[in-house]
């Protein structure tokens, strides 16, 4: 193994897991306050698909992304209100949400062309690579972590900010007091309700940032199925994550590099003979084995879990 | 200032929920005018087309579609009325399939019975059962055991089943004789449904039969009733001495060989060969089906017929309008959203609340 094939793995796995960062710290923000969203796999497919038809019609990959988070926090928005204001089932909620995402960006992709055309097969703009003088030339490191495009690098800003704001701010304090006991919260005059749809809009956006980056930098364009499951992975990588956006990094970086190197035997099928389609099955056996592991760390290691009041709904008048 | 309060009714309203459903499906329908107009179609048209196909003109492919759903939505039913979240139906649909698949086309050269319907459906039948009961097994046991979360575990299960699904059709259980195209061969004539008229197969008579069977379940053993009580109330169900573990078990061996008949239909009934087009969602359409019909088995079949019928009507308006087939998926996702949304005038009632502030006033 040369290093220059590592870099190039390590390289692919940073922006393939990239998406999943995205995703994975926004349904940390909002199960932290206590709401399940299920939806991610929805939402991830919606912002991909009207993130890309928005790039692409706007000629500015920018106004993709920001077009993408505003429906991924109008989706959260629904969410929230079906969940919070109406009482839904937070299970069923998120479900439905992605049944009807994943109908409607299938719709929509075949309708938000040129002329109400298709979107699939055209290129339209797209993040590229830039490499950031000086850091880039650091052996290893630099051509993996500092050359790359523009939203991996905010990615590293949203994990750096996320984990701020989480320990070490009031209002961190407060989301991660919803989660765990919203009574409490509520006799110390935290607004529960409108918190709880803050984060599950906020939440919603970066989800929705995450499905921006697949169609705008990693996988660029528009095709049916574009997402492949990863909402259902970033719940998973949640749960791995014991609700800490640094440990959800380090599971979406495990990810990518499946990805990465399912990638690399794809193309050079010629001397290992396993099929494309048992070596596409690999996230999804992790997933499990990671499930797995992880319940029986948090259970015999006393891993911190997850938060108290998650997917329960809260009702002044009742009690739980 | 007026305040509208939410005020728990006593009673769940019996017949609310109609009409929740029916007012559900004018709003989704509102919603998916918007949509066809969008991309260019008469509403009213396509609604029209819609529901002739459906309804009609092809009437006969509705029950085809409608019977892997019944299927699907009475495994959903099972789960979810324990509030245990088999979202696996998919994956426990495909495995039946394929057991239900390699059973009709392997095992007639390992055993010698009789050529006869009578003896191969039957022996298709428990090996889709026992395949899905399997295969939703493994998340039922991790759950039980580890406490593994069972939504991850069963969805992941679902794109393993999938993908090693297709590794049969297109590789190790590939026809020779097939030319290079994809797919088994196809399995012989006595482990066929028989067929009633047009495609419609004997499958649907098997699974009205087997949501009779499942609301005896439900309605009237000890067993159903266990189910029950830990869905609704779990702190109770712990007092009064429930075995979690063993129900964990039982619901998911039940609900997935449900499912593992919805494959065994589809492929006994329908497609008569492995190939490309057992996946097609009726897994993730049988969630909707159980919800939208509040879990209850006979609800099931309506609403099975319902859904089918959108997509059938969802086809017509590709072929007939070159519109997105994709119309009656988003129908069903938002027939489902209002239903949730709308569901708390069935256990709430609205208030207005009059602030005292008039009774002290003294003018």
């Amino acid at each position: 193994m040369n290093a220059d094939l590592i870099i190039s793995i390590l390289s692919i796995a940073l922006v393939a897991g990239t998406s999943l960062v995205f995703a994975t710290i926004g349904e940390i923000i909002t199960e932290r306050s206590g709401i399940l969203n299920l939806g991610v796999e929805g939402i991830m497919i919606m912002g991909a698909v009207i993130g890309f038809a928005a790039a692409f019609h706007s000629e500015s990959a920018w106004i993709g992304v920001v077009v993408a988070m505003l429906v991924g926090g109008l989706l959260g928005f629904v969410h929230a209100f079906l969940t919070i204001t109406l009482r839904a089932e937070q299970v069923v909620t998120g479900l439905a949400l992605t049944i009807m995402g994943t109908g409607l960006a299938s719709f929509l992709g075949q309708e938000l062309g040129p002329e109400g055309g298709a979107l699939v097969g055209l290129t339209g703009p797209r993040f590229t690579e830039i490499s950031i003088p000086i850091l880039s030339e650091i052996p290893i490191i630099g051509p993996i972590v500092f050359n790359q495009d523009i939203l991996v690098y905010l990615m590293y800003v949203v994990v750096i900010a996320a984990t701020y704001f989480l320990y070490h701010t009031r209002s961190g304090l407060h989301l991660r007091a919803i989660g765990e006991s919203p009574q409490t919260a509520d006799a110390m005059g935290v607004d529960v309700f409108r918190l709880r749809y803050l984060y599950t809009i906020v939440g919603g956006m970066l989800i929705g940032l995450g499905g921006a980056h697949l169609s705008l930098a990693y996988t660029p364009g528009w095709s049916e199925n574009l997402t492949g499951g990863r909402g259902w992975i970033v719940i998973a990588l949640v749960i791995f994550a014991s609700w800490n956006p640094w440990r959800a990094v380090v599971g979406a970086l495990l990810f990518g590099g499946v990805n990465a190197i399912q990638f690399r035997m794809q193309a050079s099928s010629t001397d290992i003979a396993i099929p494309a389609t048992l070596l596409n099955m690999m996230p999804y056996l992790l997933t499990v084995v990671i499930a797995v592991l992880t319940t029986w760390m948090q259970r015999f290691n006393k891993l911190i879990g997850a938060p108290a009041a998650l997917g329960l709904p809260y009702n002044r008048e009742e009690r739980h | 200032m007026i305040h509208l309060k939410f005020e728990k009714r006593l009673e769940q309203s019996r017949y609310s929920f109609v009409g929740v459903l029916v007012l559900s499906i004018v709003l989704a329908l509102l919603f998916g005018a918007l949509l066809l107009a969008y991309a260019g179609a008469n509403p009213f048209v396509a609604y029209a087309e819609m529901a002739k196909s459906a309804f009609y003109s092809d009437w006969k492919e509705t029950l085809v579609k409608a019977t892997p759903l019944i299927f699907t939505g009475l495994s959903v039913t099972v789960a979810f009325r324990m509030r245990f979240w088999n979202i696996g139906a998919e994956g426990q649909l495909v495995v039946g399939g394929l057991a239900a698949a390699g059973a009709a086309l392997f095992l007639p050269e390992i055993v010698t019975l009789p050529e006869s319907p009578w003896v191969w459906i039957p022996i298709m039948m428990t090996a889709s059962i026992l395949a899905g009961a399997l295969w939703a097994l493994i998340p039922a046991l991790l759950k039980a055991f580890l406490g593994v979360n069972e939504i991850i575990t069963t969805l992941m299960f679902n794109y393993i089943a999938i993908f090693y699904y297709q590794f049969l059709y297109t590789d190790a259980w590939k026809d020779p004789a097939g030319r290079g195209f994809p797919g088994s061969a196809r399995i012989p004539s006595f482990t066929k449904l028989p067929r009633f008229t047009g495609r419609v197969h004997l499958g649907i008579v098997i699974a009205v039969i087997a949501a009779i069977l499942i609301w005896v379940i439900m309605s009237k053993t000890r067993q159903g009733y266990e189910f029950r009580l830990i869905g609704e109330n779990p702190t109770a169900a712990r007092y009064a001495g429930v075995n979690l573990f063993r129900n964990i078990i039982l619901v998911m061996i039940l609900s997935g060989g449900m499912a593992g008949l919805a494959g065994f239909s589809e492929i006994s009934g329908v497609s008569f060969k492995l190939q490309q087009g057992l996946a097609v969602g009726y897994g993730f359409t049988g969630i909707i089906v159980a919800w939208l019909a509040r879990l209850n088995p006979f609800g099931v079949i309506l609403v099975a017929l319902l859904l089918a019928g959108l997509l059938v009507g969802g086809d017509e308006l590709q072929m007939s309008m070159q519109l997105p087939a994709a119309v009656g998926e988003v129908l069903q996702g938002m027939i489902l959203l209002f239903v949730l949304g709308a569901d708390i005038f069935t256990r709430y009632r609205l208030r207005v609340v009059q602030p005292p502030v008039a009774l002290t006033s003294g003018d």
